[in-house]
């Protein structure tokens, strides 16, 4: 088995710049928020000093965009599944009538909560992936590209 | 965890010849991949991350590997034999977890990061104090979760093997730190990951095959199976209804809900399953990898739920207690069951089949951690905080790598090997001390530690601008010394029967989880912390973390 991880970091890459190649055309084609990543260039151009250049990276409009929309998804969504869960275990202590309360054959409310959790966090799990994939990873990579270029 | 009395399903016999033999194949098969793994290179990068050259699916089985300790694999089951549906409702917080390191921890570490966890925080808080407090507080999250999975291979490899005497115990647990150390020393992460891979396949195919005898058992019927386990639990329809185990006094809901906390916030800050993220090339490969994970811990348990009832319908509560006390063998009594019976060939595979593969988890999960702890110390307190060499993250330049540099990365290598020793001794030394501590009781606490120490100093360096140095220096202590006293003063030390000091009695804190207080400790120290600072946050690296964090720029 040891052997086939010699194939495995040309797949990373592959992986990356297939991305990045697939990104050039797309990007105006994009439905997703439009990201004017060449702005990030606009920032002092080859600038010596890194910091400078993570300043204006960090300024860009291409990099709010990324964040916002890495944030605008993630919190609501942690905020979310963490009280669903807490809720779920506080009910075994707040609410045993409920949760004995039978809903079809040997399952009750509470074997339905529990197998919900199983559910809400596959979903949830894909949800995040999908977002991450359309909205996020080519306006990532682009930048970094150009930030890369920017330091070097 | 208590002596055990030998099964009483399985009088005595072949059963535990095969499984010493099957226990020999594993040691040798990781061996094996050891010597073979660990020729290829010696660098930091090979050491520590495994040159950093894993796939996504590879590194997903390795992270399930990581995860799935013989805690979950014997105990989860055990519990839900035991408890019914209080033993679920414990599975259901280790999966719920993944999704805070999914989404919140992945893919910013795997860009901000280099080895190790405090190297997130050294990218903005360039202090040797926040290296040290960072590396110390992963030294004693592992050493703790080290500790748990010993104790428990102690009495588990010597129940599965028929004896129970204590000699058998000492020597396992003196056995499986001696491979654990050479495991790390000599194979680094390129060979613990490839027998965390291994283990978890193994590991999956023998649940899959338990799981599909046990349905074609009940024909599919898995209303036919619970209705089956309640009847032979004791406890009728209350096994299948919440309260069998935390449902007495509201203390005990309280620590149940105090211990579902620390899960659910623990895993995100658990150096060993952090430093997986460093072994795949780029931030997605970081994503997907998790996603395998989710995929595999989140089947596993269904698969646990399910077997744990199989153990209750076909074994039954009465017998999986019997044959110990806190029902870690209702699986391997489940697998000779399902296999034909006691003294039939399929019965006797099977059991030794499932025995070996617990086997194989336990040595995959201490090697992960040794291989954690020891490049915590090496590289953040050694190297990071006591050499005090500036470790400018790794700079932005990646070509700014100098021969020198390769040479104090040499020498931190060769620390980390001595430390791994010095580690894996340590641990073997404790869990002797320790050998009548409950497993499931250091693994939470484990967590709890992980929870108050290291994750809110993660989030906070990740996502507060203003958090300061100070503040990541008070965030550490002020999550992990509480975490630590509470246990001290908690019911698990004195004033109980099962305690460590049984004779004694100054507790005064009534949980034996301090997740519900010291995790909001921790926070709220970091924000004390960083609002008294008197020097601001710098704003420059802030922008190197959120720019390299989010985009990969400059990520190594």
């Amino acid at each position: 088995m040891p052997q086939q991880q010699t194939s495995s970091p040309e797949q990373g890459r592959r992986l990356d710049s297939w991305a990045a190649q697939a990104a050039a055309p797309g990007q105006s084609a994009q439905s997703a928020p439009p990201v004017p990543t060449r702005s990030a260039q606009s920032a002092p151009g080859r600038a010596a000093d890194s910091s400078a250049v993570y300043r204006a990276v960090q300024g860009s409009e291409a990099f709010q965009e990324i964040r916002r929309s890495y944030r605008s998804f993630v919190f609501p969504a942690c905020g979310a599944f963490l009280g669903w869960y807490l809720l779920y275990v506080a009910a075994q202590a707040g609410a045993p009538g409920v949760m004995r309360r039978p809903v079809a054959g040997p399952i009750n409310v509470a074997w339905l909560l529990g197998l919900l959790q199983f559910a809400s966090t596959f979903l949830l799990t894909w949800l995040y992936a999908r977002h991450a994939r359309t909205r996020r990873d080519r306006a990532a990579l682009e930048l970094r590209w150009d930030t890369q270029d920017q330091l070097r | 965890m208590t002596t055990a009395t030998p099964p009483p399903v399985a009088a005595t016999g072949d059963h535990h010849d095969l499984a010493i033999v099957l226990f020999a194949v594993i040691v040798l098969v990781t061996l094996g991949i050891t010597l073979w793994v660990g020729r290829r290179g010696g660098a930091a990068e090979d050491f520590y991350v495994g040159g950093r050259d894993f796939t996504p699916l590879q590194n997903g089985f390795a992270l399930s590997g990581d995860y799935l300790s013989a805690a979950s694999f014997l105990g989860v089951a055990g519990l839900i034999a035991l408890y019914g549906y209080d033993g679920a409702l414990y599975s259901i917080g280790f999966l719920v977890a993944w999704l805070v390191v999914l989404m919140l921890v992945a893919e910013l570490v795997r860009n901000a990061g280099r080895y190790t966890l405090a190297d997130v925080l050294a990218l903005r808080l360039r202090r040797r104090k926040v290296r040290a407090a960072a590396g110390g507080a992963s030294v004693v999250v592992t050493l703790l979760y080290l500790v748990a999975q010993m104790v428990g291979a102690g009495s588990l490899v010597a129940l599965l093997l028929g004896t129970s005497s204590a000699q058998a115990r000492t020597w396992t647990i003196v056995a499986v730190g001696g491979l654990m150390i050479i495991y790390v020393t000599v194979g680094g992460m390129r060979a613990t990951t490839w027998i965390q891979i291994v283990k978890a396949f193994l590991l999956i195919a023998g649940s899959v095959l338990l799981t599909v005898l046990l349905l074609i058992r009940f024909h599919g019927d898995v209303a036919e199976l619970m209705r089956q386990a309640a009847q032979h639990s004791g406890a009728g329809q209350r096994y299948l209804e919440p309260g069998l185990k935390y449902g007495g006094s509201f203390t005990s809901r309280l620590d149940f809900f105090s211990l579902g906390l620390a899960l659910v916030l623990g895993t995100a800050g658990l150096p060993h399953i952090l430093s997986r993220f460093y072994t795949v090339p780029t931030a997605r490969a970081a994503r997907r990898s998790t996603m395998w994970a989710i995929g595999l811990v989140g089947s596993f348990y269904l698969m646990a739920i399910a077997l744990g009832l199989g153990a209750t319908a076909l074994v039954g509560s009465g017998e999986v207690r019997h044959a110990n006390a806190a029902g870690n063998t209702a699986v391997p009594l489940l697998a000779l069951v399902l296999g034909g019976g006691n003294g039939s060939t399929g019965g006797v595979v099977l059991f030794a089949l499932i025995s070996a593969i617990a086997f194989a988890t336990i040595l995959a999960v201490v090697a992960g951690l040794t291989l954690a702890s020891s490049a915590a110390f090496a590289h953040d307190i050694w190297a990071g905080a006591w050499r005090g060499r500036p470790r400018r993250g790794q700079g932005a330049v990646p070509a700014s790598r100098q021969s020198d540099g390769e040479a104090v990365e040499h020498e931190e290598v060769g620390v980390a090997r001595i430390a791994a020793v010095g580690i894996g001794a340590i641990a073997i030394v404790l869990s002797l001390f320790a050998q009548q501590l409950n497993v499931a009781f250091l693994v939470g606490l484990a967590f709890a530690v992980a929870a108050s120490a290291n994750l809110p100093v993660l989030l906070y360096s990740l996502f507060w601008r203003r958090f300061t140095a100070r503040g990541a220096v008070w965030s550490v202590y002020g999550g992990l010394i509480p975490a630590v006293l509470l246990v001290v003063f908690s019911p698990v030390v004195s004033g109980t029967r099962t305690a460590l000091f049984p004779g004694m009695d100054f507790h005064w804190f009534p949980l034996e989880n301090p997740g519900v207080v010291s995790i909001p400790l921790g926070f709220l120290a970091g924000w004390i912390g960083t609002m008294t600072s008197a020097e601001p946050a710098d704003p420059d690296r802030y922008a190197e973390l959120e720019v390299r964090a989010l985009t990969g720029a400059g990520a190594a």
